[in-house]
């Protein structure tokens, strides 16, 4: 499979990315690390006229103790998140889930931001944005603004970035020394999840979905259950309730409702949670 | 766009297609056919290779992207007297393949894991391989394959070249 024809652009600083998509609009798509977008072009269910290559912006690679969040760069691999010492400690929920990600071809490519602003309901990060209420940097020709991992996904493969905007860092509450899970129904290790379920133990207890509408979505109900102290296995029971799962030929609306509920609750008892 | 490459230690400068995968870059323009095209979707392994010494699917990776780095292919293992390196002669001993399809894939991606862990577990040996699908074996003895290259690399790092350098 070939892609159509594109202008290629490699961006030297963010400066030079936004001055490209402020020069392309809407013609232009960002290329991080390519594993999602490379596969739509090949597909052709992306034909942008011009590519922004921005996989080598380094200074946009890094994973930093902020006090009481931590930055991730958007162009942070998941090899890097999987590895690192900072997130072992403060958020290994973060960590874990990027080594569930592909495989480690994949993950020795594909980036944190690439994979948020991708906005693919079935992918593994975009979940953990919302269990752990991440917050979205998002630099533009006006600078900078910060958008709340709930307002960040508008659409199917739909986000808050504007053509003419970069993700630039995601910040994560820390979560040192609190409880959390990651479940993943998948028939291959490689693939993607069937359904998915992130939570993030803590004060506020989040809990998200993957694959069970068409965006990532939190589990707001179950969360509600929680704070009104439910148990575990009565809060699951609410997983579906606000998704609008699609069927496909993996799994039907039933088994992806039926999937939430049984991972829901094996996440929140791995939590302790409930 | 003129991309310069360094491929199995030799450095290429190619007008490429911005739209060139490095897999078509390979066996297409360089001529290298050792690097299989397989499910040609990122899943099945068949085209890995290294870049800048990590594994990598050249089938979801423009050519463009690896201007001024460096890849190392299937070919650049075996010594200049054909000699297999250490992770082919592993596939050869412990039978890691049947029609070869995956193998090229396999072995790249093996060479990856054995240069950052030498003494892997068989539990690391099978997570390093799992975006390689092999349709023959079963896996089971190209775990063993992988098994008999670390006990037998006898100070040899895998690969017969350093990973950014040719084959000596």
């Amino acid at each position: 499979m070939i892609p159509a024809s594109f202008d290629y652009v490699r961006a030297d600083s963010a400066e030079a990315a936004l001055a490209a998509l402020a020069e392309h609009g809407d013609e232009a798509k960002l290329l991080a690390g390519g594993h999602s977008l490379v596969p739509l072009l090949k597909l052709r269910l992306a034909v942008p006229a011009v590519l922004v290559d921005i996989g080598r912006l380094e200074d946009l690679s890094y994973i930093r103790d902020a006090g009481d969040h931590l930055a991730v760069g958007a162009l942070t691999r998941h090899r890097d998140l999987e590895r690192s010492a900072v997130l072992a400690e403060h958020l290994p929920l973060l960590a874990h889930t990027a080594h569930l990600v592909g495989d480690p071809q994949v993950r020795n490519r594909g980036t944190i931001g690439g994979s948020l602003a991708h906005g693919d309901p079935a992918s593994d990060l975009p979940a953990v944005a919302l269990a752990t209420r991440a917050t979205m940097v998002i630099t533009g020709p006006d600078g900078e603004r910060t958008v709340a991992a709930d307002d960040f996904f508008a659409g199917f493969l739909e986000t808050a970035v504007q053509p003419d905007e970069l993700l630039t860092e995601i910040r994560f509450p820390k979560a040192t020394g609190a409880a959390w899970s990651y479940q993943k129904f998948v028939r291959r290790a490689q693939d993607w999840a069937i359904v998915g379920v992130a939570v993030q133990g803590g004060a506020t207890p989040g809990v998200a979905l993957v694959n069970m509408a068409s965006t990532p979505v939190r589990a707001a109900a179950v969360e509600a259950a929680l704070a009104s102290g439910a148990d575990a296995a009565t809060a699951a029971e609410a997983a579906p309730d606000g998704a609008e799962p699609q069927p496909d030929l993996q799994a039907s609306v039933a088994y992806r409702e039926h999937l939430a509920r049984v991972l829901t609750r094996r996440a929140l008892t791995a939590s302790a949670l409930g | 766009m003129l991309i310069t490459v360094t491929v199995n230690g030799t450095e290429r400068t190619d007008e490429v297609e911005p739209r060139l995968l490095l897999v078509q870059y390979l066996r297409d323009v360089l001529g290298l056919t050792g690097t299989h095209i397989g499910c040609d979707t990122s899943s099945c392994g068949a085209c890995t290779v290294l870049v800048d010494g990590e594994a990598a699917k050249s089938c979801t990776i423009l050519a463009v992207q690896v201007d001024g780095g460096t890849v190392r292919t299937i070919e650049d293992l075996a010594g200049p007297d054909g000699a297999l390196d250490v992770v082919q002669e592993g596939f050869r001993q412990e039978h890691g393949l049947q029609c070869g399809y995956c193998t090229p894939g396999m072995v790249m991606a093996s060479t990856a894991l054995l240069a950052e862990t030498p003494h892997p577990t068989d539990d690391e040996i099978r997570e390093a391989l799992e975006g390689n699908l092999c349709r023959c074996t079963g896996y089971t003895s190209i775990v063993a394959s992988v098994r008999w290259a670390a006990e037998h690399a006898d100070g040899r790092s895998p690969g017969a070249g350093s990973a950014d350098g040719p084959a000596s």
